[in-house]
């Protein structure tokens, strides 16, 4: 693999997670429990997508191969994703939604934090913009993890649920493949065996503060990333998400 | 004849921000440079946030502010590195928000006061508000909920 094509997959990876989490996130829209918090996600979700601009835009510059940003995100078929599996997983609940949200969070800070010291300016740059925003996502996510979490008998139970649920997912963030050593060597991407230190003692005060039990099990989930095998839901959120694109193709407005 | 920079500036702060059109482009701190190429005026740009839908529409009103005093050749060019922050909104700015109803950004990493009637009986109900830059906050004063600038 040359360093440029592993540049575009690892740009690809980390377009397609906030696209697929922005998706995803954008579906609560006009749904949630209460006004505020429809709000906050529109607004997450807004900043998800306009980073997946400035990603697959980069994406597509260094491809060369004259594809835009929305080229790379609504004529792609779902074997050409690379997002996480995390990201991908369904909504459920409004807790389901928040501890996905909170799991990816606090991975995504820590990603951005050592993104922003990247040999490739243009990455550092979009990392600086992106951690900015993803610092208030955290924020509220964890807030809302603990908030919910040692609430109701009710709402822990979901809460653990939805969390025992997700807990597979997690590993496949910090497993490093081909294109992320790649990456590393090239001093764009960051040890992820560092990062996972980082992200257990942010998840751990989390968890601990929300009451919550950490699964013990280490079996970590894999295959989105690398585009592998995806879960059967990123292929039905694909229809909704590129309908129009791939029934009227050029369509604007 | 071309206008010179000083006078292009004064032209860009009469350009309303169109979330909030009380304060200007300028005031907000998003025009970062303007510089003639030749006989292009360039004006770099940066956004406030990634997916801020008024992006697009401030490049827009800048181009026509500036085609309107005669300046045909215009690139807008956008520029994300520095990334955008809240000290960069002017103090003009900052004094016509709250005029406006707005809490202006704090470095308490909330509003001093209510924007409404001067009350610091304040309580945030959401870190995210009717846009991405700004919070939700509820006066306990005069029991009024407000926007409050958030510092980003
Ligand atoms: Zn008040």
């Amino acid at each position: 693999m040359t360093d440029q094509s592993a540049l575009f997959e690892y740009l690809l990876r980390l377009g397609d997670n906030t696209l697929v989490l922005g998706h995803r996130v954008s579906e609560w829209c006009g749904h949630a429990p209460v006004l505020e918090e429809d709000i906050a996600l529109a607004n997450s979700a807004l900043d998800l997508i306009g980073q997946t601009q400035m990603w697959l835009g980069l994406a597509g510059e260094v491809e060369g191969a004259g594809r835009s940003a929305d080229d790379l995100a609504m004529l792609r078929d779902v074997w050409d994703f690379r997002n996480l599996l995390l990201v991908e997983q369904p909504n459920g609940d409004f807790g389901q939604t928040l501890m996905r949200q909170c799991l990816f969070d606090a991975f995504h800070l820590e990603l951005l934090t050592d993104l922003t010291r990247a040999s490739d300016d243009r990455i550092a740059a979009i990392a600086a913009k992106a951690l900015k925003e993803v610092t208030y996502h955290l924020d509220r996510s964890s807030e809302t993890v603990i908030g919910l979490s040692d609430g109701t008998e009710e709402s822990h139970r979901r809460m653990q649920a939805a969390l025992d649920l997700l807990w597979p997912y997690v590993g496949e963030m910090f497993t490093p493949d081909a294109v992320d050593n790649a990456m590393h060597a090239a001093g764009i991407a960051p040890d992820l065996t560092a990062l996972r230190t980082r992200f257990d003692t942010r998840i751990d005060a989390i968890l601990a503060e929300a009451t919550l039990t950490k699964p013990d099990s280490t079996y970590a989930q894999s295959g989105g990333k690398t585009g592998f095998r995806h879960s059967e839901h990123l292929g039905h959120m694909l229809t909704q998400m590129q309908w129009l694109q791939r029934a009227y193709p050029g369509a604007t407005w | 004849m071309t206008p010179d920079l000083p006078t292009i500036w004064h032209w860009l702060d009469e350009v309303p921000d169109p979330e909030i059109p009380v304060i200007s482009v300028v005031d907000l701190g998003i025009v970062r440079d303007v510089a003639w190429q030749g006989d292009t005026l360039e004006v770099a740009v940066t956004p406030t946030y990634s997916g801020c839908p008024a992006t697009s529409v401030i490049a827009m009103d800048i181009e026509t502010a500036l085609y309107d005093r005669g300046i045909r050749n215009v690139r807008i060019k956008t520029q994300i590195a520095p990334p955008w922050t809240t000290d960069w909104l002017s103090d003009k700015g900052r004094a016509k928000l709250a005029d406006y109803g707005i809490a202006p950004p704090s470095p308490a990493g909330g509003p001093d006061t209510c924007p409404r009637c001067g009350g610091t009986h304040l309580t945030r109900i959401s870190q995210f508000g009717s846009t991405p830059c700004k919070a939700h906050w509820r006066c306990d004063d005069c029991l009024e909920p407000f926007d409050y600038f958030k510092c980003i």
